[in-house]
Order: C-alpha cells, then sequence, then structure tokens
C-alpha cells in the first residue's frame, strides 16, 4: 500500500479552482518530483498535505489515516508531514539548536539529550557542525536553508515536503542544498519536491508529476519525462528550459 | 528664590511623589493586563468580543482622561455607584491605557508573518504553542518601544488626578501656591519631580529595547 495518497482532490480560492481532480500517490521510500508552471497548484498541493488549507473534496491519506480537513488534532499529523519552505522561515529569536529542539520537545515531547544528539549528528550532515549557537541572521540563505531542513528532519516524519527550497538562493547556495536533498534520497527518506531545478528533478526523482492549471497532466519516469513528454503541454513547458538557436 | 521654602516642602513632595507612583504604578499593571487581553481578542477576531473591544477602544482613545474621570467621580454616584478617588483614578487610568497597550501590543503581534506561524504549524506546534514559542517572544520584543512610550504616557497622565482630589504631585504644587504664593518654587519642584520619576523609566526602557531587539540577536 501506497504510504501517502492523494484522491480526487479539489481546493478552490472563492471561485478561483486551484486543483481539479488530482490524484496520485507515493510509496514508502520513493522520490516524486512535482514540475509544471508557476500558478498551476504545485505549492498548493503541498500546503494541502500538510493541512496549511483545506479541501473542497477528494481525500489525502497517509499510512491508512485520512489527514485531509481534521480540525482538531492537524498539528498531530503535521509531526508526520515534514516540510520546508522557499523562504527558510527559522524563527529569527532563537539560536540554530532552540530552532530545531522547539518541535521536537514541545510538540513530541521527545528527551533533550536524544533530541540534541540527533540535532549535532544532522547538523554535521548537513555541513553545518560548529554552528549550533549561531542565530539565523549570521547565516547564509543556504546555511539557513539546510537547518531549516535538519529542524523538518528531528520530527522524525514520515514523509518530507519540499516546496520551491532554492529558488530565493544565490547559485552557488542552490547546490549545497540540493546535495542534502539528494543525500536523504538515498538514505531511503520519502520526498515530494516542488522545483524549478530541471537537471535537479532529473537526478533526483524516481518519478515526475507534471502539472498544468490545477491537474496532472502526465506522470512519468524522469529519463521519459525530460527526452520525450508524452504531452504536448510538457514538451512546450521543457522548452522553457532550453534554446535551440544560438547566435553564435 | 526660597530655598528655605523649598527644603520644608521637599518631604511634601516626596510624599506626594510616591502616591503618583503608586496609583501609576498599579494603573499600569491593569493597563497591561487589559491591553494584552483586548491584544488577543482583537488579534484572533474572537466573534461577538472583537467589535465590542473595538468600541471599547474607541470610546477610550476618543476620549481625554479628565472627561473620563470627572464621569468616573461625579456622574457614577447619581447612578447609585460610589467609588473612593484612588479607585476612580485607578479606573481612569487603566479605561484609558488598556487602550493604548492594546493597540501596541496588537499592532506588534500582527508584525510576525504568516510564514513564521506556518513555520511553527509545520514543526508540529499547536496553536497555543505557536503563539507562546513563534508569535508571542517575537511580538514582545517590537513592542518594547511602544509599551514604554505608553508606561511614561500614563505616568504623566497622572498630572489631572488632583482634579477629584487625590493628594498627588500635582495637587501639593497647586496647594502650595494657593496657600504660600510661591509660584516659582512649587512649580519648580513639581517638574523637577516628574523628571527624577521619569528618568529612570525612560532609561530602562532604552536598555531593554536594545537588549530584547530580536533582529540584532547574535550580533555581539
Amino acid at each position: 500500500m501506497a504510504l501517502l495518497e492523494i484522491s480526487h482532490l479539489k481546493k478552490s480560492f472563492d471561485k478561483n479552482e486551484v486543483l481539479k481532480d488530482v490524484s496520485f500517490s507515493v510509496n514508502k521510500g520513493e522520490v516524486v518530483v512535482i514540475l509544471g508552471p508557476s500558478g498551476c497548484g504545485k505549492s498548493t498541493l503541498l500546503r494541502c498535505i500538510n493541512g496549511l488549507e483545506t479541501v473542497q473534496d477528494g481525500k489525502i491519506i497517509l499510512d491508512g489515516e485520512v489527514i485531509s480537513n481534521r480540525t482538531k488534532d492537524m498539528h498531530l499529523i503535521r509531526q508526520k508531514v515534514g516540510m520546508v519552505f522557499q523562504s527558510y522561515d527559522l524563527f529569527p529569536h532563537m539560536n540554530v539548536l532552540d530552532n530545531i529542539l522547539l518541535g521536537p520537545m514541545k510538540a513530541q515531547h521527545r528527551d533533550k539529550q536524544e533530541v540534541v544528539r540527533e540535532a549535532e549528528e544532522w547538523l554535521a550532515r548537513v555541513g553545518l557542525p560548529d554552528k549550533k549557537l549561531s542565530y539565523p541572521r549570521q547565516l547564509s540563505g543556504g546555511q539557513k536553508q539546510r537547518v531549516a531542513i535538519v529542524r523538518a528532519l528531528c520530527m522524525n516524519p514520515e514523509v518530507m515536503l519540499f516546496d520551491e527550497v532554492t529558488a530565493a538562493l544565490d547559485p552557488e547556495m542552490v547546490r549545497e542544498v540540493l546535495d542534502v536533498m539528494m543525500n536523504l534520497a538515498n538514505d531511503g527518506m520519502t520526498m515530494l519536491i516542488v522545483t524549478h531545478q530541471m537537471d535537479f528533478a532529473r537526478a533526483i526523482a524516481d518519478r515526475i508529476i507534471f502539472m498544468d492549471e490545477g491537474s496532472i497532466v502526465e506522470e512519468t519516469e524522469p529519463g521519459q519525462f525530460f527526452s520525450n513528454p508524452k504531452s504536448e503541454r510538457g514538451k512546450k513547458f521543457l522548452e522553457n528550459f532550453t534554446f535551440r538557436v544560438y547566435r553564435k | 528664590m526660597d530655598f528655605e521654602f523649598i527644603k520644608q516642602v521637599i518631604p511634601l513632595y516626596i510624599e506626594a511623589a510616591g502616591l503618583t507612583l503608586r496609583i501609576a504604578l498599579v494603573g499600569i499593571l491593569f493597563s497591561f493586563a487589559v491591553g494584552l487581553f483586548c491584544a488577543l481578542i482583537r488579534y484572533y477576531k474572537v466573534p461577538l468580543l472583537s467589535p465590542i473591544t473595538g468600541f471599547y477602544i474607541e470610546l477610550s482613545r476618543n476620549t481625554p482622561l479628565l472627561i473620563q474621570l470627572f464621569f468616573l467621580y461625579f456622574a457614577l454616584p447619581n447612578l447609585g455607584i460610589k467609588l473612593s478617588s484612588f479607585q476612580c483614578c485607578i479606573i481612569g487610568l487603566t479605561f484609558l491605557g488598556g487602550s493604548y497597550m492594546e493597540e501596541t501590543f496588537r499592532s506588534a503581534l500582527e508584525t510576525v508573518s504568516k510564514v513564521q506561524i506556518e513555520s511553527g504549524q509545520c514543526i508540529g506546534l499547536s496553536g497555543l504553542q505557536v503563539m507562546r514559542y513563534v508569535v508571542l517572544p517575537q511580538a514582545v520584543s517590537v513592542s518594547i518601544p511602544g509599551f514604554c512610550a505608553n508606561v511614561m504616557f500614563l505616568i504623566k497622565e497622572t498630572s489631572v488626578f488632583s482634579i477629584v482630589a487625590v493628594a498627588d504631585l500635582m495637587y501639593v504644587a497647586k496647594d502650595l501656591i494657593g496657600l504660600y504664593y510661591k509660584t516659582d518654587e512649587a512649580l519648580w519642584l513639581l517638574a523637577i519631580s516628574y523628571f527624577i520619576l521619569l528618568l529612570p523609566v525612560s532609561a530602562i526602557s532604552g536598555y531593554a529595547e536594545r537588549r530584547l531587539r530580536y533582529a540584532q540577536f547574535g550580533s555581539n
């Protein structure tokens, strides 16, 4: 059975239909990349999965449990779904370690020493072993984003959602964040990624979901999608990332 | 300037300053509580309570303390509610200060961005925990300059209390002028008394502002 199952999901803001009957599933350990033009509903989809948006119709099932439109215990569900945003929102009034510890200690009531050890291990793995007492303002964008990933990971989520996590970064910092995600994928983490980095999508994905105007246009292996997309819309989308004609 | 006279009346001023400070402190404490409570109601847009709070704030901000005190002291007894001058002052100051504090706290709460709140939710915090660990600490930091300005404003506002026969600084000064015609001495002492009362407050507020500015955390 799939770890995460989305069936016939519909979401609209007032009269604007953002998601029109979206269905797909993600297996344990699978890395699924969602591509598509801006405004196609990718981010909204992730936000729905994390309960930041309510849905009008359809179901989201995580590990056999319906998690869409829960009101009372949504914060308990969110502990199983890690999410990292584009705008790396660390809490500015806390140092790196406190940022990471907040969730595990206050939401999950775990043992402090155990979480600290885990946090230190993760920080070392993402290349920031000496930053645990730094404040967010002392870090670069790429460093902040890596801390944000560690913060989500220390909740031991069953699935990680990444919403354009490199979109606000300098090109050189993009790589350090993508490498972290790549390592995670190799460790067998279940991941759902929204990105505009095509090379990265191709390298990390087990499966590509291509969306447009609130619907899934095609769902394919990365090799197939990038060399020969099934849909015309997919072909047109990919043409945006290459140039057929060179001036020299 | 009659320094002999000044020496004699200084104890009166000290006593009055004590009373002024006592009323101000109690009033500010209540203002803080009322302000925070109202700010949370308005921040969460609690149905029914939120518009009522909004009405209170407009009423309080758009009427002078002097009129509020007159109302409490002279009009309420006609309705069968008799308050001592001390109670009138505390209630008046709280009525006024509550709305100023509310505006400061609410605007500070609203400076904490939606993404911060969502980040808190994403790590599994409940609504209350997000408020306590993410929003409030940042809002407190932002609200300190406004809060301190309110404290100083409220201490200064106590100078109208003399009209309901509370023997505060202003009352003592007016009394001395009336009794001895020592206008200069009385007024100088009055101004200096307020200055001495307020100087530490403004020093503490400057210090707190520097220490608690979260945007500067990690810059030492």
